[in-house]
């Protein structure tokens, strides 16, 4: 397999996996929690490297993904217990886990391989060196595995839950009525989300997984009316934005998690523009 | 460590730190603070693009970079939030995360020429006071000295913004140009703030500090004080901890010292703090369980026409309660003489059955009020009532007694019990 291929296939699996998980995002008002989770998994995937000597590890998962549960459990228990504005418990959480995490890594940069940097924009370039392989054969990139296992996993779990999560996302109320757990749902998106950022973080980093997350499905949002459309919009445009981006950033020589970003900001400008217009178009007609 | 210069930047990252929180107070008050972290963000392509068009070492052309960049989002979110369908939330992600990724883009673009090291651009993701130069510092301190006068200027016009939008437009305020001006202010405080924190951990200057001195007070000028305080002192042990261990940011440090401030003041500030809170709950709970348990001795007597003992046990079988609370109950009644432990069970004191009246009495006057003044039909009333017995103070009885013209007897017929005397 060529780096180049390895490299467009891992950035495809990984945006469309956000993407999908994101479109439920966007429908629950909760964008800003998947940002916090994207932030506060830090300390958790910094204490497994540690523990565990090496990336893409079990621990490492099942590390980041107890801490994204437990950032979605004091966001809420700061906002219950303590009283504090739901905005603002969003804020201090992220922020206090992500500068704890920064803390340890800075702390043990000589034993755990992973930087400010990384952490900041990714390093999705250096995935096709970063193989493994098993009984004598090569197996080809980590990354690329667990991120192809990553799409599985949020293909079946939205296979799988797909009437809970439309049932709790639209109409909570309702949803409870005939019985559908909202907060064991909610629970389990975020448990979603954090693994997706976990797999994610180290091709793109923290903050352009929130990118992923929102950018395609708010895009979709806007063309779309219902949820199968809506998913399969945002899984189109994120898989769009991922080969241009990569296209664009080799053709630029500019960082390429920076790139797919900015290019899923383009194109929501574009399908905004659109929009408006045909808005605008549709009002002078009628009046 | 203690050389001028160092102490120069430490004076400086203080006045940052401080400047920025208070401005980040009035945000957290109008519940925006979300917005305040993607303008931190979106202010990162401002600041490449700056140092690419113009001379990447003239710190005032980076503040005029990241005040558009900052202007540009803060109008753009408005905009998504108004005139699509697109909910408040997804507008605010949405800019952060596009503009924090073209950001990137441009850094990387610039960072392959090498000029990024020398103007300190990595500087601004995570923060690293130690890394200003003197020259950019008086600038950004004048910057924030801007901010607190600023503040004190427009405070009334801020008060009221932030507390009553429509009573400030009531009484002739400008209320568009005060927005206004607060955006400004806003973006200038984020670029401010960013030198300390980096943009990554902004959020925290705005919101923490604001979120700790909120339980200590209910002023908003001690608050915005309190705020400045909390801030600068969590610069400091920032600061100090980032020149002391060579390759540490500042912004972590600081964010976590901040964290760790809003922990001991959200647990422990007196009144607001929860601790304070969870016993003022249990008070009321123990209030409302001892009057409770009066009330209905009281009733047993009014019932029977004699004095009645009761047991523990009958008392548990009547209200459903545990054992074990109900004991704990029956002793502090006991205590205060409000009750007397008999070989045949519990009786109420003169003094017991004087409370008890009050509660049965609080209880009947309000059934009546209800029906009488409020027209509530006599089968909806007794849930209200059994919660309005226990929080009628003696001036409002009075007032109830005065208003229906002293009653005899309750929408259920039964007799309103008055202290005979």
């Amino acid at each position: 397999m060529t780096p180049t291929l390895a490299i467009a296939l891992t950035a495809v699996f990984t945006a469309v996996s956000c993407a999908l998980l994101g479109a439920f995002l966007v429908l629950r008002k909760m964008t800003m929690v998947g940002d916090a989770i994207s932030h506060a998994v830090l300390p958790g995937i910094a204490v497994a490297y540690w523990l565990s000597q090496s990336r893409a590890s079990l621990w490492m998962f099942l590390g980041a993904a107890a801490v994204g549960v437990f950032a979605t459990v004091v966001i809420e228990v700061l906002r219950k217990k303590l009283k504090v504005q739901s905005d603002a418990s969003i804020g201090m959480t992220f922020t206090t886990l992500f500068a704890l995490g920064v803390i340890l890594i800075t702390f043990w940069s000589d034993s755990v391989d992973l930087d400010q940097e990384c952490v900041l924009y990714g390093e999705i370039a250096y995935v096709p060196f970063n193989t493994w392989s098993a009984g004598g054969f090569s197996m080809g990139p980590i990354a690329l595995w667990s991120s192809g296992l990553l799409l599985l996993a949020v293909l079946g779990y939205i296979f799988v839950g797909y009437k809970g999560l439309k049932m709790s996302s639209f109409n909570e109320d309702y949803a409870a009525v005939l019985g559908i757990s909202v907060a064991a749902w909610n629970l389990s998106l975020m448990a979603m989300v954090s693994f997706a950022t976990v797999v994610s973080f180290e091709s793109v980093g923290a903050i352009l997984v929130v990118a992923l997350l929102v950018v395609p499905a708010a895009t979709a949002y806007l063309l779309v009316e219902k949820l199968h459309h809506l998913l399969m919009g945002a899984a189109f445009i994120a898989l769009v934005a991922a080969l241009g981006g990569y296209a664009c950033s080799r053709w630029m020589d500019t960082s390429i998690a920076g790139t797919i970003a900015t290019l899923l900001g383009v194109q929501f400008l574009m399908v905004l523009l659109y929009q408006q217009l045909i808005l605008k178009r549709n009002h002078h007609a009628v009046a | 460590m203690l050389d001028p210069i160092f102490i120069k930047v430490l004076i400086g990252t203080l006045l940052l730190a401080a400047s920025s929180s208070v401005v980040g107070a009035f945000s957290f008050l109008k519940g925006e603070s979300l917005v305040g972290d993607a303008i931190a963000h979106a202010l990162l392509p401002g600041v490449v693009l700056a140092f690419i068009l113009g001379d990447g070492r003239n710190p005032l052309f980076l503040i005029f970079g990241a005040l558009a960049a900052g202007l540009i989002a803060h109008y753009g979110i408005s905009f998504l939030e108004q005139r699509t369908k697109l909910k408040g939330d997804t507008a605010i992600s949405l800019v952060l995360s596009t503009f924090f990724g073209f950001g990137i883009m441009l850094l990387s673009a610039v960072q392959r020429t090498g000029l990024s090291q020398q103007a300190g651009l990595e500087r601004f993701l995570l923060g690293k006071a130690a890394a200003i130069t003197l020259s950019d510092l008086y600038v950004f301190v004048a910057l924030a000295l801007v901010l607190l006068v600023s503040v004190a200027v427009f405070f009334k016009g801020f008060q009221l913004m932030t507390f009553n939008e429509d009573f400030a437009a009531a009484i002739g305020l400008p209320v568009q140009a005060i927005r206004f001006v607060f955006t400004i202010l806003t973006v200038l405080a984020v670029t401010v703030g960013i030198q300390s924190v980096g943009i990554v951990l902004m959020a925290a200057l705005l919101i923490t500090p604001a979120a700790a001195a909120r339980s200590w007070t209910s002023s908003l000028r001690l608050m915005l004080v309190l705020s400045a305080v909390f801030a600068a002192t969590a610069a400091l042990i920032g600061t100090v901890v980032s020149a002391s261990l060579p390759k540490m940011p500042t912004g972590p440090w600081i964010v976590l010292a901040l964290g760790g401030i809003a922990f001991i003041s959200l647990l422990f500030a007196p009144e607001k703090g929860w601790i304070a809170r969870r016993k003022r709950a249990k008070g009321n709970q123990l209030k409302t369980q001892r009057e409770n348990l009066l009330k209905l001795l009281y009733g047993a007597e009014e019932r029977e026409g004699e004095t009645v003992a009761m047991t523990s046990d009958m008392i548990v079988a009547m209200r459903r309660q545990h054992l074990d609370g109900l004991r704990k109950t029956l002793r502090a009644l006991k205590k205060e003489y409000l009750l007397v432990e008999r070989p045949d069970g519990f009786a109420l004191t003169d003094k017991g059955r004087s409370e008890g009246r009050r509660v049965v009495r609080l209880h009947r006057l309000w059934e009546l009020y209800l029906t009488e003044r409020l027209g509530m039909a006599a089968d909806h009333i007794h849930p209200q009532a059994e919660t309005m017995e226990h929080i009628i103070t003696p001036e409002i009885e009075a007032l109830i007694v005065k208003e229906l013209g002293n009653p005899e007897v309750d929408p259920h017929q039964s007799p309103i019990p008055y202290e005979e005397d």
